[in-house]
């Protein structure tokens, strides 16, 4: 029988590393979002009770922040117009990586009560990549906080990976952005 | 002599100081979330929050923007290595003068201040405006205090012997010998760490938090960090200069913790003042009482 005292340390492929430190790296991120809240419809008024001694979020270390360097999650709650689209597309693409999309209610899902006009979007996903939605209109504030910790599973499980797909598929997601917005070019002013 | 020893000492001390304000700021979220009838969050939320940060991918607005970064996390931790923390753990012996504090510390706040106008955005040039107009405010009354001790103690501006020399006469601390420029400073504090009613140059709804508007990911871990050192100094200077220093680590950890969330509560309560009300408020009330008190301690000779 070989001895096993001087059998060779199992080595681990770098690939093998790279995904145990991004585990890691995983567990803080889900424990410490930091939205950034681009409150375009209704949906935004079940923020305030979120936040607040009602449901608390920072007790699951959530907290606002100020711009979208900082942010690690793009809350867009509710409709969108095309001028505000534009602006989204600008603050999405400004935010620095793994970045994450939350849709709130039926106006981000399919257009909710304005799926037939002629300035608004119906469907969010088509322009940038969404990882977790809240149903309803508008969704409860406990169905916020259950997307939120949704979201959280979902870091968990690595299926919360919007920021991949839209660099793999950014062809194809500019044209869908061109063919609503016409041009989209997110200028610099300060570097150009 | 300055040995290797002393070296690491001092990295111990500015690591030691990194922990400590980084567990005091994640405890006192949640005693404020108590105030708020809120749970709160994890003590160690802070630290989540720095590593979480560590662990982004950043942009980069050119090597000013970088280095600035660099350069003024180094100079804060340079100036950490000098505080003393009891007694008996100094880093330097001898090299803890006051005004190496104020000298060193202007290292950080200049490197943050190039980095920050390096990104060209221009809410951080008004933040990092407002911020030395801050510092024009609070430094004057908070100096003709610090030049007072330093005149009743016997005329050493070494931060452990003023300690000491509190420490002898049974205990008399400058917090209850100076009562008036106790006052003083302890609103000069509060602006110096930044808390609410002189909250000014971060004031997130107001210029998008300032001069780390433009900050994410890696830069703005590295500038935590350098926020939370900046605060250990701060608030270890008030107490070694007020509360007379400390004979052991307990004493310190004690003394420090009481400080910071006594300061902590008085901020919670404030709404923010405009920049031109913090410039007006420390050149009328505080100005006035700390010359009081220099008055009232070095020509008439009334210390309790």
């Amino acid at each position: 029988m070989e001895s096993t005292k001087f059998s060779p340390a199992t080595r681990l492929t770098k690939e093998e590393i790279d995904r145990k430190w991004w585990e890691i790296g995983d567990y803080f991120r889900r424990s410490s979002l930091w939205m950034l809240m681009y409150c375009t419809g209704c949906c935004a008024i079940e923020l305030p009770p979120a936040m607040t001694s009602a449901y608390d979020m920072e007790r699951l270390g959530m907290g606002p922040m100020a711009t979208p360097r900082q942010a690690d999650v793009l809350l867009v709650t509710g409709y969108l117009s095309l001028k505000t689209l534009r602006r989204l597309i600008y603050t999405y693409e400004q935010m620095s990586e793994p970045k994450y999309v939350v849709g709130f209610g039926s106006c981000t899902i399919n257009g909710g009560i304005y799926h037939d006009s002629h300035a608004v979007i119906n469907q969010l996903d088509q322009y940038i990549p969404v990882d977790s939605y809240v149903a309803g209109c508008m969704p409860n504030t406990e169905a916020v906080m259950n997307g939120f910790i949704d979201l959280m599973g979902l870091i968990q499980t690595k299926k919360a990976d919007g920021w991949k797909r839209y660099r793999d598929n950014n062809a194809w997601y500019k044209k869908n952005q061109i063919d609503s917005l016409g041009v989209v070019r997110v200028k610099d002013e300060f570097h150009d | 002599m300055i040995s290797i020893v002393n070296v690491l000492i001092a990295l111990g001390v500015a690591l030691f100081g990194f922990t400590l304000q980084t567990s005091v700021g994640g405890i006192n979220r949640k005693i404020i979330a108590r105030l708020q009838k809120r749970r709160g969050p994890k003590w160690y939320q802070e630290f989540l929050d720095i590593f979480k940060l560590l662990s982004k991918r950043a942009t980069s607005h050119g090597w000013i923007f970088d280095f600035g970064v660099i350069m003024a996390l180094g100079g804060i931790i340079a100036t950490a290595m000098f505080m003393p923390i009891t007694n008996n753990i100094i880093a330097f012996p001898g090299f803890d003068n006051f005004f190496i504090f104020v000298y060193l510390i202007a290292v950080g706040m200049l490197g943050m201040a190039m980095s920050a106008s390096g990104s060209g955005n221009p809410l951080a040039s008004i933040g990092v405006m407002r911020a030395l107009t801050t510092m024009l405010a609070y430094e004057v009354p908070f100096m003709i205090v610090v030049m007072t001790i330093i005149k009743v103690s016997g005329n050493t501006s070494s931060v452990s012997e003023i300690a000491l020399f509190q420490q002898m006469a049974g205990n008399n601390w400058f917090m209850i010998a100076l009562p008036i420029g106790f006052v003083v400073a302890t609103l000069s504090l509060m602006g110096m760490i930044g808390k609410k009613p002189f909250e000014t140059y971060i004031a997130p709804a107001e210029i998008a938090s300032g001069p780390m508007v433009e900050y994410g990911g890696k830069q703005l871990g590295m500038l935590f960090i350098m926020h939370e050192i900046t605060i250990f100094i701060e608030v270890s200077l008030f107490v070694h200069l007020f509360l007379g220093g400390a004979t052991n680590i307990w004493m310190f950890l004690l003394k420090y913790i009481i400080v910071y969330t006594f300061v902590n509560l008085i901020s919670n309560v404030n709404g923010r003042f405009k920049i031109d009300q913090v410039v007006v408020f420390f050149y009328k009330w505080p100005l006035f009482l700390a010359v009081l008190q220099a008055v009232i301690a070095i020509y008439f000779k009334w210390v309790i």
